[in-house]
């Protein structure tokens, strides 16, 4: 089972955080401290599963961002691995060609995204035009009814 | 594409940095929500960030409640609190705006607002009601997307008790024609599944619908429900077993739409899906298992790719093949694949590889052996996970014989780890591994003593009190149990000599307690050294107060003459004047027992330090003190197991600092026994008791349980055999020496050596014929099951039987004067050890008044000196009510079939009389079934025709074990049949219609029907429990009963003589008495237990009645309501 998946950059700025249990908010950022010191101190020829208390991180790296997700230890590690990288891709879709800045001025469609294909700390949908329809139809519908969208999205394209 | 996002991520910071840039200039002025992440990206520091969103958060809360705010400026409020909100910043302000939002805003406003709500509040959260009638509505809506977004949010949070609303809405759009409609209401149910199954509980057959929906995306939502109903019962779903291989066989080939692959592998989480539920399935079970084998090999054999998600799959894929009924050559092929993994050079298919290895070693131990330079390259590998991972396997194949080298492995892992719960969990393990296989004295002391010095005071209190309840209980030979402690004692002095200041305060109270307790086994030493070398513990600043009061302890035991006695003086002297409570009554007793020797003597006698004492574990004496209390207003007592429910109702992912997050080795037995209702009177006296008790309840748990065993008593079974086949291993377990060539290449081919250098490969070999002896000689196939003939070293002694109030520990042991001084203050109530001799294992009838029985009773009440409480009627009403005088008849008794009278039977009773033909019947009350014998006796002088005999039942199911001889009956002649009966659902009583037909010689055949009624108690059998099982029993069983029964007061102890009613009626168990309260247990016919616990309270006998099957505890509740009612 997933317990949470956080974003996290080089300098340990949260840019993400969902969890699947219920955990206190000011327990949050101890947390989230923690884990990242945990994944940024490993090299990369290290595992990228690191034990944290009775629970595994898997964690992976984009650049400056990383991306880790906290399981129990029943979850078959590699397939939480690659469902990081299928979340990458499918963000990398959405906004063609991901940046950090994507993610941090449009959290609220990353969360839409993201909740389409976890819930409840299982995966649910890894289809990735499956996982974007309802986003891209509310989009649509957005944009029919707004002529200037007052999202920066489309001026930071690198 | 991770290039990609890599070259724009690299990009950032100097991006983010200069205001120049075109980009970035942009994004500042364009938005509020720009200027706060501008605001972020460039803090500095956690105080400045503090500041800033402050800030941000008041203008939040400024203008979230203006009323001029339009939706689309509060959207973007709310994701700003988002922000706010996920740096950790509260904005519980915010919360009912997001409502308002999803309830008012247009389609992307509100479908902001269900996240916000989504992300703000959990699922006990008051305001989420609110919510309700927004969810309604838009599940209403023609919109499409309002519908997904509901339904979305649904299955993420909704409040339990508002599902009846909603649910004829969800369950309708099961038959949406889009299938993104459908595969959400399915996930909607799920969620409804999750947190109130029973409100589902009519629409199974739609979860079945959604299994075989068209759609490949609404049938893998519908597996999210049947993995967690298999996971809960197995048994239900086994016919699905051959749908989900199609599935499967389906996802394998390719049959899916190609946008379900990844990587152009088909469905991945869909197969891995499939194969957890496949294995779930396949359990235990051959014919399931053989339908699935097919498959496995294919998805094996599909799964060739060189890429991550393969390696995933195949991981699961091997897992499922050793979790089912196993078949070799599927077997052989899973061990190639898990070679591959461990072999990889990519470290995370290693780490993965590994894992796989744990889990199969349990069953296969042999593979490890084939795995073997693999396992002690990566025991030495540099990263420290890939490490654990390894002597995780390791403690799996601990056996005798490779016990030191793992152990010591273990410990070089301890001094280096960093991690707090690693220490924990390994020094648990080390532990249980030192008591389980130490093969001498010297070794188990030295492995105990690095346990305690590394585990430090992170190390769980059932540690060190385990290891000193095993010092003191000691083993079956004096001899051997000498020199233990003895060696013990040494090496603890030489420890006190030594540098002393770095050990931890727990090993120190160790060390303090066995130098008190044992150092007279020194006969060369004088106490007065072992004085000296406390005191000096009492001068050391790092030393606790908790560890000076154990110091005190010791002296107090120690006799000390000429110079050691002023140090006494001294030291009593000094603490008597403590702040600290504890400390001065600890240095009184020290004060007065130093001076007074014959006292000492007397109430510290050094022989009986191993003499058990007993303990009013209920704490009785405490009653006057609770009910006072109570009077006075404080919270009424509860349970520990109600308290952490509450506790983890509310907060699942425990983030406390290594509290209350145990490691599971730690935890499995400690939870059991914290639960057990045994103990819960010993927490409640505790809660109202003085200092003294607190202290001890909260620095030194006495903790009666042995030590935590995380894979059972015959856990790894494999080891058991090792001693018997010790010659064999010799010759097989050098593996990789040269000389054996033939066995070289047959592993070689599986496990290709890496080539290091000659003198680090001999050394290596080394350490695997070190660390893999005693594997070789295991058979592949599973050894579950197999009796525990270890050659355990420390094996703990069979304790008394029947003293169920007796209960050794070290810590409160008479010796230990202080505790005794009190207990022996407080227990001023009578003894309260009357706990009723075993019954003995023989069946006795409780319905049926038989001599044996009779005897044994009685023999019973003599031996407990109760008042004789018989009743012959309670007896009776077994037996049909239309013939009182129905005793005994010795003619028929004789007829009874040889294999059952030896066995008490119940009163032939005669069912009716009719023209010569009588039949009777009786039960017979066989260990695991009852037997009906009916009798059909030709009294006539007439020849009888054409007999037919039916027995038929509602509740019960009535197998025909010998139906009568013949159809004929001569004259004078008894012909006899035999009924199995077993229990289709509990009953208070069980009502067997009798049909008998017949043709008189002369005239038309007859006919007639009689009932023969049987209490619930003939089915009812003794269950024969340890305290811990039953605690660990007592919170698995779902179905309970709490009632107050009538005590029989007549008696000097009423609980004793009722219980003891209880067993001779009824055929209880008593588990345990402790003080007013019993543990008591038996099942119905053999499988289906009912355990029951009860208290004195006021007068009457509180009982509360715990069953996993249904109706079964009210039913015996009414039984023991009329025992005791009945006397």
């Amino acid at each position: 089972m997933i317990k949470f998946v956080l974003m996290v950059n080089q300098q340990g700025q949260t840019r993400l955080s969902k969890y699947y249990e219920p955990v206190e908010l000011s327990k949050r950022a101890a947390l989230e401290a923690v884990a990242v010191r945990c994944c940024l101190s490993r090299g990369k020829h290290q595992c990228s599963f690191v034990e944290y208390k009775d629970f595994k991180l898997v964690y992976r790296q984009y650049a400056a961002l990383y991306v880790v997700v906290g399981v129990t230890d029943s979850e078959n590690e590699l397939s939480i691995y690659e469902l990081i990288q299928n979340f990458v891709e499918v963000l990398d879709k959405y906004f063609s060609r991901v940046s950090e800045l994507d993610i941090m001025f449009n959290l609220d469609s990353v969360h839409i995204i993201l909740d389409e294909m976890i819930q409840n700390g299982h995966i649910v949908e890894t289809n990735k035009s499956r996982i974007l329809a309802p986003l891209t139809a509310i989009d649509k519908m957005a944009d029919g009814s707004e002529t200037t969208p007052d999202t920066p999205r489309f001026a930071i394209k690198l | 594409m991770s290039d990609v996002v890599e070259k724009t991520l690299t990009a950032l910071p100097s991006l983010l940095s200069l205001d120049s840039q075109p980009g970035s200039a942009k994004l500042s002025s364009n938005s509020k929500l720009g200027n706060l992440i501008r605001g972020i990206t460039e803090l500095t520091s956690k105080h400045e960030e503090e500041k800033l969103i402050q800030r941000e958060l008041l203008l939040i809360k400024e203008q979230v409640s203006s009323p001029n705010t339009t939706m689309r400026q509060m959207k973007e409020l709310m994701v700003r609190a988002i922000y706010c909100e996920m740096l950790g910043y509260g904005v519980s302000f915010s919360y009912i705006h997001a409502i308002k939002l999803a309830q008012q805003g247009n389609v992307l406003e509100k479908r902001v607002g269900y996240l916000a709500v989504s992300l703000f509040l959990n699922e006990s959260h008051e305001l989420l009601l609110l919510l309700v009638n927004t969810v309604l509505k838009d599940l209403q809506s023609t919109n499409l997307i309002e519908v997904c977004m509901a339904l979305t949010v649904v299955s993420q949070m909704f409040p339990k008790d508002m599902i009846p609303a909603i649910l004829p809405l969800v369950e309708e759009k099961l038959n949406h024609p889009k299938e993104i409609i459908r595969r959400k209401a399915v996930l909607a149910l799920y969620k409804f599944y999750l947190i109130a199954p029973n409100q589902v509980q009519h629409i199974h057959n739609k979860f079945r619908k959604a299994l075989c929906d068209k759609d490949p995306g609404v049938m893998s939502a519908s597996l999210h429900i049947y993995l967690q109903l298999i996971q809960e019962n197995p048994e239900g779903y086994k016919d699905l077993a051959p749908s989900f291989v199609t599935i499967l066989k389906q996802v394998v080939g390719g049959k899916l739409p190609m946008d379900f692959n990844y990587h152009s592998v088909p469905a991945p989480w869909l197969q891995i899906h499939l194969l957890r539920i496949l294995s779930l399935l396949g359990k235990n079970d051959q014919s399931t298992s053989e339908i699935m084998y097919e498959i496995l090999d294919e998805s094996l054999r599909r799964a060739e790719m060189n890429h991550n998600i393969t390696y995933a799959i195949l991981y699961e894929c091997v897992k499922c093949i050793y979790t089912i009924y196993p078949k070799s050559d599927l077997l052989e092929k899973a061990a190639k694949c898990i070679g591959n993994f461990v072999l990889s050079p990519k470290i995370n298919l290693k780490y993965l590889g590994l894992k796989a290895l744990t889990y199969v070693v349990q069953q296969d131990p042999k593979l490890a052996l084939q795995h073997q330079m693999t396992i002690i390259e990566c025991l030495d590998h540099p990263d420290l996970i890939i490490k654990r991972e390894t002597l995780e396997l390791l403690f799996r194949i601990t056996n005798d014989q490779n016990v030191t080298v793992i152990v010591e492995k273990m410990l070089d892992f301890l001094r280096i780890s960093e991690d707090d719960h690693t220490t924990i969990d390994l020094v648990g393990k080390v532990a249980e591994l030192a008591e389980k296989y130490a093969p001498d004295n010297e070794w188990f002391i030295d492995s105990m003593n690095a346990v305690f010095s590394l585990g430090g005071d992170l190390l769980q209190p059932d540690i060190p009190n385990s290891f000193l309840k095993l010092l003191s209980e000691g083993f079956d030979s004096v001899e051997e149990d000498r020199k233990l402690r003895l060696f013990a004692v040494n090496s603890y002095i030489s420890l006190l000599q030594g540098d002393s200041s770095k050990l931890p305060q727990r090993f120190l109270q160790v060390i303090c307690w066995v130098l008190g307790e044992y150092s007279h086994l020194r006969e060369d030493l004088e106490p007065d050294v072992i004085v000296r070398l406390l005191a000096k513990l009492l001068d050391m600043k790092s030393s606790s107060s908790e560890t000076k009061c154990w110091v005190l302890m010791a002296m107090t035991k120690l006799c000390p003459s000429g110079a050691a006695l002023a140090l006494v003086h001294n030291v009593s002297e000094t603490y008597s004047s403590s702040l600290d409570t504890m400390l001065r009554q600890r240095a009184q007793e020290l004060q007065i027992f130093s001076q007074d020797s014959e006292l000492q003597a007397k109430v510290l006698p050094r022989s009986a330090s191993m003499e058990p004492v007993e303990v009013d574990s209920s704490l009785s004496f405490l009653d006057g003190f609770v009910s006072e209390a109570l009077a006075a207003g404080a919270a009424p007592y509860k349970p520990p197991h109600q308290r952490q429910e509450e506790l983890s109702r509310s907060k699942a992912l425990s983030l406390e600092p290594y509290g209350l997050s145990l490691p599971i080795s730690m935890s499995s037995c400690g939870i059991a026994d914290r639960q057990s209702p045994t103990l819960l009177s010993i927490s409640s006296g505790l809660s109202g008791d003085s200092a003294d008790f607190s202290h001890k309840g909260s620095s030194t748990v006495l903790k009666l349980d042995g030590v935590k065993r995380l894979w059972g008593r015959d856990g790894y079974l494999a080891q058991k055999e090792s001693t018997e086949e010790a010659p064999r291993i010799e010759a097989a377990s050098p593996v990789w020496s040269a000389d054996q060539p033939g066995d070289n290449n047959a592993l070689n081919g599986q496990t290709p050596t890496p080539t290091p250098t000659p003198e680090c490969d001999q050394e290596k070999q080394q350490l695997a014929s070190s660390l893999f002896v005693g594997l070789a000689s295991q058979s592949s196939v599973c050894l579950m099951g197999k009796s525990d003939s270890t050659s355990q070293r420390f094996r703990r002694k069979t304790k008394a039987s029947g003293s169920s109030e007796q209960i050794t520990n070290p810590l409160i042991s008479p010796s230990d004067g202080s505790d005794n001084l009190l207990y022996k203050n407080l227990l001023d109530s009578p003894d309260l050890d009357v706990s009723p001799p075993e019954q003995t294992p023989g069946l006795a009838a409780p319905n049926g008044s038989c001599d044996a029985e009779e005897e044994s009773s009685d023999t019973d009440l003599k031996e407990i000196e109760t008042p004789p409480i018989r009743d012959e009627r309670v007896t009776a009403e077994a037996s049909p009510d239309d013939d009182p005088d129905g005793s005994k008849d010795p003619s028929l008794t004789s007829h009874l079939p040889a294999e059952l009278s030896a066995l008490s039977h119940s009163d032939i009773t005669p069912l009716f009389s009719k023209q010569n033909l009588d039949v009777s019947a009786c039960h017979v009350q066989k260990e695991d079934s009852v037997v009906l014998v009916v009798f059909i006796s030709n009294c006539s002088d007439s020849f009888l025709q054409q007999i037919r005999l039916q027995v038929d039942s509602e509740e019960l199911e009535v197998s025909c074990v010998s139906d009568c001889p013949s159809e004929e009956s001569k004259s004078h002649s008894v012909a006899v049949c035999q009924y199995f009966l077993t229990v289709k659902r509990p009953s208070v009583h069980f009502d067997l219609s009798v049909t008998v037909s017949w043709a008189p010689p002369a005239g038309s055949p007859r006919k007639a029907q009689v009932s023969y009624r049987l209490p619930l108690t003939t089915f009812i059998r003794a269950l024969r429990l340890s305290t811990e099982e039953y605690g660990a029993m007592w919170l698995a069983f779902s179905h309970d009963t709490k009632q107050n029964l009538t005590l029989i007061q007549d008696g000097p102890d009423p609980l004793a003589a009722t219980l003891d009613v209880l067993k001779r009626k009824l055929q209880l168990h008593v588990v345990e008495v402790m003080g007013v309260e019993a543990i008591v247990a038996c099942c119905l016919q053999r499988d289906q237990p009912c355990l029951m616990h009860c208290r004195m309270h006021a007068g009457m006998l509180a009982v509360w009645l715990r069953s996993p099957v249904p109706d079964l505890p009210d039913c015996l509740l009414y039984c023991c309501q009329r025992a005791l009612q009945e006397l």
